[in-house]
């Protein structure tokens, strides 16, 4: 249980970073380009399975418990849900702060354009929500998957 | 504060049980306060179906826009067609959305003390339940159709299998994760035809195109693939090979809410072939089609429900019968509705359907729970050791009573009430099919009798002597289940009237559903 060689772990601790990285981007520029939260958010859980894989179960488990990722997981879904609560000032689900000038609130002007990341409103905050849901979730699934094919844990 | 919410209330509906199945996992270490919390959601949600059901009796269609700058707004400025998410309630859609929430409510409260571990997992589960069915029914959209029925069943799935050690469980969640799947494809397949035949998702639009336009062939093919998914999921025979052992081995509180589940699926069978479809020519193949479904599904579940040991696996095949009962008469309304001579008789056919389709949701998960009653108690549901449970458990013996009058069909009950429209008015389209359905609810009391005999009657058993009489949550439960089926069976003739009818004139009135969104 005490994970692969050396090697290993030093190259996925390498590669580590930038996978996070990379996944952080895909969920941060959901709303300019393809990708979004459940993309993003699988990114970063592949560079947590990467982790898994090479440090075992027991270095993983005590980082990011079983409990811990199940708490982000709901914390993650209902920021989902108080996000789209929050419109309900005029709709469920309606953009509050689109073109409001706060924050995600530039307005686009229109034609064509490089794209304005601090646009589009609540979109990008609904895509950390689900990028956070994600990631949470299937490492959770991944963790309990490692940890019945080595016959432990339950 | 009020009007504000009774605007809101079809979004907040579908919201509110999401919300708290979210919320329960992180109250996992407050075992009391989850159970209030899910209760809570509960309550909340059934209020806000009582809302909505209201508010569509008196007012007609309610559309609802999600992230519209106002609710009623269903075309973008400058857009001809609408793309947004709409949920439409008529008053067929806002009735099996009451009927879902009142159940599962009951359910709930019944859950308190019938399920020992786990609450926070179960709960969480069983509000998504209630999620899935209320989006699924209140929906005006093809695809938000599929996502809440893909809620529906993956939940479904999770609450089946809930008891992990029992490995008929586990396989029990397996075929309806099998059968779910499959139909799940079939239902996408169907909504990829459509969207590619007529580049919207939106119903009401959906139906206008047909309308004007007429079908096209692979319209022809997605109907045919829609009918067979939503018969696969409400378990007409031949496909209700599910039903036995998901209803079986499902904790009781959960199979009631399964049934309605289940019924959920007639109703979407029913939106594609009135709503979407149309009672165009075309769709009397159908018509014939659900009809010999129906007939199958009267007769099979009948005559396997006579050779049951199990209580539950007994009361599940009764309930396929019933399904039949609901087709057959809506498969001789669809036929009926262009037939001018027959138009009277589909339309009582019809509400006949209607009326017994939610009947048959109550008075099934009033057996049900008392199946469960039994459970708890003694311990087991085979009708080869129970015996002699009247002498201690008097008030879940009268309950199983009413239920079994009401699915046996025998007055005063409400499925006298319901029956007896449907064979009078399928009498006239054909005898032979009225004749079937007759036989097949006479079958249905002989296993009702051996249940209730073999369980409830017959001298007093060792084993049971020191059982006792349920707990006052689950008491209640059925308490107010009897009490909705015993009101349905004496006032059938006011039930009829104030909900059954809108209902059937929302389903036959394609011209309304499309007005409200166009």
């Amino acid at each position: 249980m005490s994970g692969l060689s050396q090697i290993v772990k030093t190259v996925s601790l390498v590669l580590f970073v930038p996978i996070l990285t990379f996944g952080l981007y895909v969920v941060a520029h959901g709303h300019l380009t393809p990708g979004g939260g459940f993309q993003g958010g699988t990114v970063i859980a592949t560079a947590l399975a990467l982790f898994l894989v090479a440090f075992g179960a027991k270095e993983f488990k005590r980082i990011l418990g079983k409990d811990f990722l199940s708490a982000v997981e709901s914390i993650g879904l209902l920021s989902f849900g108080a996000l789209a609560l929050l419109g309900l000032g005029t709709a469920f689900f309606a953009n509050f702060l689109a073109n409001s000038g706060g924050l995600f609130g530039k307005s686009v002007p229109v034609g064509a354009n490089a794209g304005i990341f601090n646009s589009a409103g609540t979109i990008p905050l609904m895509n950390f929500a689900v990028g956070i849901e994600v990631a949470s979730a299937l490492s959770l699934v991944l963790l309990l998957m490692y940890l019945s094919e080595k016959g432990v844990g339950k | 504060m009020i009007n504000e919410i009774a605007l809101h209330s079809p979004a907040l509906a579908i919201a509110i049980p999401l919300v708290f199945a979210f919320l329960l996992p992180l109250l996992k270490k407050w075992k009391k306060l989850a159970a209030l919390m899910a209760l809570i959601g509960f309550g909340a949600a059934e209020t806000m179906a009582v809302l909505v059901f209201k508010s569509v009796l008196t007012e007609g269609i309610k559309v609802y826009v999600m992230g519209a700058s106002s609710i009623g707004q269903t075309t973008p400025p400058f857009m001809p067609v609408p793309v947004r998410i709409i949920l439409e309630i008529d008053a067929f859609s806002a009735l099996m959305g009451l009927a879902g929430a009142t159940i599962a409510l009951l359910a709930a409260i019944y859950s308190i003390k019938f399920i020992k571990e786990s609450h926070v997992k179960y709960y969480s589960l069983l509000l998504l339940m209630l999620a899935g069915l209320l989006g699924f029914v209140f929906t005006g959209d093809l695809f938000n159709l599929f996502v809440f029925f893909e809620v529906l069943s993956i939940s479904s799935i999770g609450l089946i299998a809930f008891w992990l050690k029992r490995s008929e469980a586990v396989e029990a969640g397996f075929k309806y994760l099998t059968i779910s799947a499959v139909a799940s494809l079939f239902v996408l397949f169907a909504i990829g035809l459509l969207y590619g035949e007529h580049g919207i998702l939106n119903i009401a639009t959906i139906s206008r195109d047909m309308l004007f336009y007429g079908f096209a062939f692979t319209d022809i093919i997605a109907l045919g693939l829609l009918v067979c998914a939503f018969a696969m999921k409400c378990g007409t025979a031949p496909m209700h090979f599910w039903v036995p052992d998901a209803y079986g081995e499902a904790p009781a509180a959960v199979t009631a809410v399964l049934a309605i589940a289940s019924l959920s699926s007639v109703y979407a069978l029913l939106r594609i072939a009135f709503t979407v479809f149309g009672p165009l020519p075309h769709t009397e193949i159908i018509a014939y089609a659900v009809i010999i479904m129906g007939a199958i599904s009267l007769f099979v579940g009948a005559t396997m429900s006579l050779v049951q040991k199990d209580l539950k696996r007994l009361i599940a095949y009764a309930g396929v019968s019933q399904t039949g009962f609901i087709l057959v008469a809506f498969g001789v309304g669809l036929v009926a509705i262009n037939n001018v001579p027959l138009q009277a008789f589909g339309l009582r056919a019809m509400q006949g359907g209607l009326f017994h389709l939610i009947n048959h949701a109550f008075y099934e998960a009033l057996l049900f729970l008392v199946a469960g009653a039994i459970i708890y108690r003694a311990g087991t549901k085979d009708l080869n050791e129970l015996g002699g449970l009247a002498r201690q458990m008097p008030l879940t013996a009268v309950f199983f009573l009413i239920g079994a009058i009401s699915i046996a069909g025998l007055p005063p009950s409400n499925g006298f009430a319901s029956k007896i429209l449907i064979y009078e008015s399928i009498y006239f389209f054909s005898p032979l099919l009225a004749v079937i359905a007759l036989i097949s609810s006479v079958i249905v009391v002989v296993p009702m009798v051996k249940a209730f005999c073999s369980a409830f009657l017959g001298p007093e058993i060792k084993k049971f002597k020191s059982v006792k009489e349920v707990p006052g949550s689950m008491i209640l439960a059925m308490l107010v289940l009897s009490i909705i089926v015993i009101f349905f069976g004496l006032f059938p003739g006011i039930m009829l009237e104030s909900i059954v009818n809108p209902a059937v004139n929302a389903l036959l009135n394609q011209a309304a559903y499309v007005g409200g969104v166009l």
